[in-house]
C-alpha cells in the first residue's frame, strides 16, 4: 500500500482502547447532532426565546463539534490525506466557532442571570401586593360590618332590641364565643350583667365597679385587652380549655341633657356600661387592630342609640300626660258649661216667678197707702213698701249682674241729652241730700256736648249709684259732681295703666268725678270695693243697707261702655272721690243737609286769642290762601304767606310757631316739605307745629301726614271757631291729631 | 231809599242766595273775618276769586280745545278752581267742579266739555249775584249805614 498517501493512526486500530474511543466518538457525534435538533424543536415551540443569534452560534458550534467527532471515526483506520484535511478543517472551524460562542456567552449569561433575579423580585412584589390587598379587603369588610351593625342598631328605638341586636351582630361578625354587656346598677357602685349572647337569662351577677381592670377600661376610649381571668370575663363555664382573648370596651350612657354639648367624651359625671367580647377558646385567634376598631365604633353607636331611645321614651311619656290633661280639661269645661246653663235657666225662671209676686206686693201696698189708714197701719204699710222696694231692687240687681257676667247684656244705644241726665240725677238726689244737710253741686264743662250716643238708662244708673254712695257715706259736708270731656293726656292715667283709651273721630270720653267729704275708705279696702257682695265693715256703714252689688254693677256697665271706674281716698275720715270714664258717641253734626242750614253766628269770644303768634301759611291757591290768612289775622296772628314749597323752606324759621300747609294740591308735595322741615329743626321745641290743610281726610291722607311727622290735619274749609279751637289745642298740647 | 230799607233788602237778598244754594256757610265765615282792622276783606277775597277763576276758566277752555287733551293739566286747573270756590263758599261752583273732576278721571272728552260749560254757567251766575250783593253793601255804606250781620238760624 504505498502512494495512497494515507496517514497511519498512532495506535493500532484493533486495540481495545481504540475500540472504545471509536464507539465514544460515534455516540458523541450522535449527541452533538441531536442536541441542535432538540434545541431547534423546543425553541420553535416556545415563543419567548430572545437569543436566536446565540442559538445559531451554539448550533453551529455543536454541529461542527459533532462533525469533528464524526470525522474522527475515520482516523482510527488508515485514512487518506483528504480525510485528514477535512478533519483539520472541521477542527479549525470548530475552534473558531467555539471560541466565538464562548466569547458570546460571556455577554449573555449575566443577562440570563439577571432575568432570573428580576423574576424573583417580581414574585416578591406580587406576594407583597397580595398581602396588602388582603389587608384592604379586611378593612373594607370591617367597615361594611360596622356600617351594617350601625344600621341594625339604629333601626330600632327600643332599648332591649338595640342591645340584643348589638350583641348578636357583633358575635356574628367577629365570630365570638361570648359577648356580654354589664350595666351600672342604680346605686352606681356595681356593674350588673344585663345581656349576654349565648346564655338566655343571665343570672344577676354583679361586680363592684371600682376594680382596677374596670377603671382601666373606663378611662380609655379604646377597646382594651383584658385578662380572661378577671371577674367580668369569667362568665362562661370554666373548662380545660385555653380561653380565647378577651377585649372590653366602655359604652357611655348619655343623659338627655348631654346632647347640647358637642364633644361628649369630656364630661365628668359619666356613667359607663361595659361590653366584654371573648374570642373562641382554643382557636389561637388574636384580636386584630381592625376588629378592635370595629368594636369601638359599635360601642359609640350603641351609646347614641340608647340615648335616642331614652329621648323617645321621654317624649312619649310627655305626650301621654298631655293627652290625659286635655281629656280632663275638656271634661271640666263641659261641666262648667252645664253649670252655667243650669244657672241661667234657674235665673230665667226665677226672674219671672219672683217678679210677679213682688209686683203684686208693691202695687197693692201703694194702693193701700192711698186709702184711709190709722197712723199705726200707715207706718206698717210704709215699712212693707220700703222693704218690698228694697227686695225688688235686690232681685233686679242680681239678675242684671248675672246677665252682665254672662256677657249677654247689651247696651241700648241711643241719642240722649247728657245734660238732662245729670240734671235728673241731681233732682233725684237733692231731697235726700237736703235731709242730710249735704250740699250738692254740679259742674259741667263748657266743651261737654249736649247730646251724646250711649245707653242713657245705664249711664244714669251708674251716675246715680256713684252719687248715691257719696251721699250715703257722708254725714255732713258737700258733694261735688264734675263732668268734662277727657283730653288725650288725661286719658292715660298712671293709676290705670291697663286702660288705653283711643280717641277717635266720632267718640269722646266722658269723665265724671264725684267728690264727697264723708268717712272715706282705708287704702286696703279699695280693691275690694268692686267685688260682689263685699262690704267694708266699719261701724258707720253697717246700718246703711245696700247689698254690696251696686259698685260691682257699675263697674260692669262702665266696662261695657269701654271705660274705667275707680275710687280714690286718702284714708278714713278724709272723704273719697269716685271717678269714671266712659266712651260715648258724638251724634252726627248736621253739616250738609239738603236745606242750607246756617249755624248761629256765635258772639264774639272776646279779644283775639293769639296775639302776635307767628304763623306760616303755604297754599298754592290764591283765594284759599287769602281766606286762611284772613282767619288767622282775625285771630290776631302774624301771618306770612308763601305759595310754593321752595319759598316755604326758605322762609321757615324757628320764629314761626305754626305752619299750615295745603297738602291736597297735586304736584306740590306738602309731605316733602314736612320732611324737610323736620330735618331742618332737629330740636323738637324749636320746630314749628305743622298742620295739614286738606280737602279729604281719608285714611291714606291721615297716614301719610302722620308718617312725615305732621302734628295735625284740618279739613277745609275751616271755620273761625274751628281754627280757634285747633290753635288753642295745638299750642296747649302740641298735638292734635285731627279736627273735622 | 233809606238805610234801613236797604239793609233789609240786603239781608233778604243774601238769605235768598243761601237758600238757593249759591253760597254756603263758608261765606259767612268770610264775613265774620271782616272787622275794623280789615274792613274790605270780603271785597278783596271776592275780587281775587273772580280774577283767579277767569284765568282758570280760560286755561281750561284752551286745554280742552287741544286735539290731544292733557287731562292731568285739566284736572290740576279744576282742582284749583274747586279749592278757590270752596274757600269762598261758592257752593254750586264747587259741586260742578267735583263732577268735572270725576269726568276728568274717566278722560271723557264730551262729558268734560259739558262740565266746563256747567262750571262756567255757575260761575257767571254766582259772580252776578255777588256783584249785586257787594253793590248793595256799597250803597249802604255810602248812605252812612253799617252792613248788618247775617244771623240765620233755622
Amino acid at each position: 500500500m504505498d502512494s495512497c498517501n494515507c496517514i497511519e493512526p498512532q495506535w493500532p486500530p484493533d486495540d481495545l482502547l481504540m475500540k472504545y474511543q471509536y464507539i465514544s466518538d460515534f455516540f458523541i457525534a450522535l449527541a452533538y447532532f441531536s442536541i441542535p435538533l432538540e434545541l431547534i424543536y423546543f425553541v420553535k415551540k416556545s415563543a419567548v426565546f430572545p437569543y436566536r443569534w446565540v442559538l445559531v452560534q451554539f448550533g453551529a458550534f455543536i454541529v461542527l463539534c459533532g462533525a469533528t467527532h464524526l470525522i474522527n471515526l475515520w482516523t482510527f483506520t488508515m485514512h487518506t490525506r483528504t480525510v485528514a484535511m477535512v478533519m483539520t478543517t472541521a477542527k479549525v472551524f470548530t475552534a473558531v466557532v467555539s471560541c466565538a460562542t464562548a466569547l458570546m456567552l460571556v455577554h449573555i449569561i449575566p443577562d440570563l442571570l439577571s432575568v432570573k433575579t428580576r423574576e424573583l423580585f417580581l414574585k416578591n412584589k406580587a406576594a407583597e401586593l397580595d398581602r396588602e390587598m388582603g389587608l384592604i379587603r379586611t378593612q373594607e369588610e370591617t367597615g361594611r360590618h360596622s356600617r351594617m351593625l350601625t344600621h341594625e342598631i339604629r333601626s330600632t328605638l327600643d332599648r332591649h332590641t338595640i342591645l340584643k341586636t348589638t350583641l348578636v351582630e357583633l358575635g356574628r361578625t367577629l365570630a365570638l364565643e361570648e359577648c356580654a354587656l354589664w350595666m351600672p346598677t342604680r346605686t352606681g357602685l356595681e356593674l350588673q350583667l344585663s345581656y349576654t349572647l349565648r346564655q338566655q337569662n343571665p343570672v344577676g351577677y354583679t361586680v363592684p365597679i371600682h376594680l382596677p381592670v374596670i377603671n382601666q377600661v373606663f378611662s380609655s376610649s379604646h377597646a382594651v385587652k383584658i385578662s380572661p381571668k378577671c371577674p367580668v370575663a369569667r362568665i362562661r363555664p370554666a373548662g380545660k380549655y385555653m380561653p380565647g382573648e378577651v377585649v372590653a370596651v366602655r359604652v357611655p350612657l348619655l343623659h338627655l341633657s348631654n346632647f347640647q354639648i358637642n364633644d361628649w367624651p369630656e364630661l365628668s359625671t359619666k356613667r359607663y356600661a361595659l361590653m366584654v367580647l371573648m374570642l373562641p377558646s382554643d382557636s389561637a385567634r388574636q384580636w386584630h387592630v381592625h376588629e378592635l376598631e370595629l368594636v369601638e365604633v359599635v360601642a359609640d353607636q350603641v351609646a347614641v342609640a340608647l340615648s335616642h331611645a331614652a329621648i323617645l321614651e321621654e317624649s312619649m311619656r310627655a305626650r301621654d300626660l298631655l293627652m290625659e290633661q286635655n281629656v280632663a280639661l275638656d271634661l271640666a269645661r263641659r261641666e262648667a258649661e252645664t253649670a252655667i246653663r243650669a244657672r241661667n235657666d234657674f235665673l230665667a225662671v226665677m226672674n219671672h216667678e219672683m217678679r210677679t209676686p213682688m209686683h203684686a206686693i208693691i202695687a197693692l201696698s201703694s194702693l193701700l197707702q192711698e186709702t184711709e189708714l190709722t197712723p199705726e197701719q200707715r207706718l206698717m204699710v210704709e215699712t212693707i213698701l220700703k222693704s218690698s222696694n228694697l227686695l225688688s231692687t235686690l232681685i233686679n240687681d242680681v239678675l242684671d249682674l248675672s246677665r252682665l257676667e254672662d256677657g249677654s247684656l247689651q247696651l241700648d244705644l241711643g241719642t240722649f241729652n247728657l245734660f238732662a241726665v245729670f240734671r235728673e240725677v241731681l233732682n233725684l238726689i237733692k231731697p235726700i241730700a237736703s235731709v242730710k244737710k249735704l250740699h250738692v253741686s254740679l259742674n259741667l264743662a263748657p266743651d261737654l256736648p249736649e247730646y251724646a250716643i250711649g245707653d242713657e238708662k245705664r249711664l244714669m244708673q251708674t251716675i246715680l249709684n256713684v252719687v248715691g254712695n257719696a251721699v250715703k257715706f257722708s254725714k255732713e259736708g258737700s258733694i261735688s259732681i264734675t263732668a268734662f270731656v277727657a283730653k288725650s293726656e288725661l286719658l292715660r292715667d298712671s293709676r290705670t295703666p291697663e286702660f288705653f283709651p283711643v280717641p277717635s273721630d266720632n267718640h269722646f270720653y266722658l269723665r265724671v268725678q264725684v267728690k264727697d267729704s264723708g268717712v272715706g275708705i282705708s287704702p286696703q279696702d279699695i280693691p275690694k270695693l268692686f267685688t260682689k257682695f263685699a262690704q267694708t265693715q266699719s261701724t258707720a256703714t253697717r246700718n246703711s243697707g245696700g247689698s254690696g252689688l251696686g259698685l260691682a254693677i257699675c263697674k260692669r256697665f262702665v266696662n261695657l261702655m269701654e271705660g274705667h271706674i275707680w275710687i280714690e281716698s286718702e284714708g278714713l275720715g278724709k272723704g273719697c272721690t269716685a271717678i269714671f270714664m266712659v266712651k260715648l258717641g258724638i251724634p252726627e253734626r248736621l253739616n250738609e243737609p239738603k236745606l242750607p242750614f246756617m249755624p248761629k253766628v256765635p258772639t264774639n269770644h272776646g279779644p283775639t286769642a293769639f296775639p302776635g303768634l307767628k304763623v306760616l301759611v303755604m297754599d298754592e291757591n290764591g283765594v284759599s290762601r287769602m281766606v286762611t290768612k284772613g282767619l288767622l289775622v282775625h285771630l290776631g296772628c302774624d301771618v306770612t304767606m308763601v305759595s310754593s314749597s321752595e319759598e316755604c323752606l326758605r322762609v321757615v324759621s324757628h320764629e314761626h310757631k305754626v305752619v299750615f300747609m295745603d297738602v291736597c294740591v297735586p304736584g306740590m308735595d306738602g309731605y316733602e316739605v314736612a320732611i324737610r322741615i323736620n330735618e331742618k329743626f332737629t330740636k323738637r321745641h324749636e320746630r314749628p307745629i305743622i298742620v295739614a290743610l286738606t280737602g279729604n281726610t281719608d285714611k291714606v291722607t291721615k297716614e301719610n301726614c302722620m308718617r312725615v311727622g305732621m302734628d295735625g290735619i284740618i279739613l277745609k274749609p275751616v271755620s273761625l271757631d274751628k281754627m280757634r279751637s285747633v290753635l288753642s289745642d295745638l299750642l296747649e298740647h302740641r298735638v292734635l291729631f285731627e279736627a273735622i | 231809599m233809606e238805610v234801613g230799607q236797604m239793609q233789609r233788602r240786603l239781608v233778604d237778598y243774601t238769605k235768598s242766595l243761601f237758600m238757593e244754594g249759591f253760597l254756603d256757610a263758608q261765606f259767612l265765615q268770610l264775613q265774620q273775618l271782616q272787622d275794623e282792622s280789615n274792613p274790605d276783606f270780603v271785597v278783596e277775597v271776592v275780587s281775587l276769586f273772580f280774577d283767579d277763576s277767569e284765568k282758570l276758566l280760560n286755561d281750561l277752555t284752551m286745554a280742552l280745545d287741544q286735539p290731544n287733551v292733557d287731562f292731568k293739566k285739566v284736572d290740576a286747573h279744576v282742582h284749583q278752581l274747586k279749592g278757590s270756590s270752596s274757600s269762598i263758599g261758592a257752593q254750586r261752583v264747587k259741586n260742578a267742579c267735583i263732577a268735572f273732576r270725576s269726568f276728568c278721571e274717566e278722560q271723557n272728552i264730551d262729558a268734560t266739555l259739558r262740565c266746563l260749560q256747567q262750571v262756567k254757567q255757575e260761575y257767571y251766575l254766582v259772580k252776578n249775584k255777588l256783584e249785586t250783593m257787594l253793590r248793595l253793601e256799597q250803597q249802604i255804606v255810602a248812605a252812612g249805614g253799617s252792613i248788618p250781620m247775617i244771623e240765620l238760624g233755622f
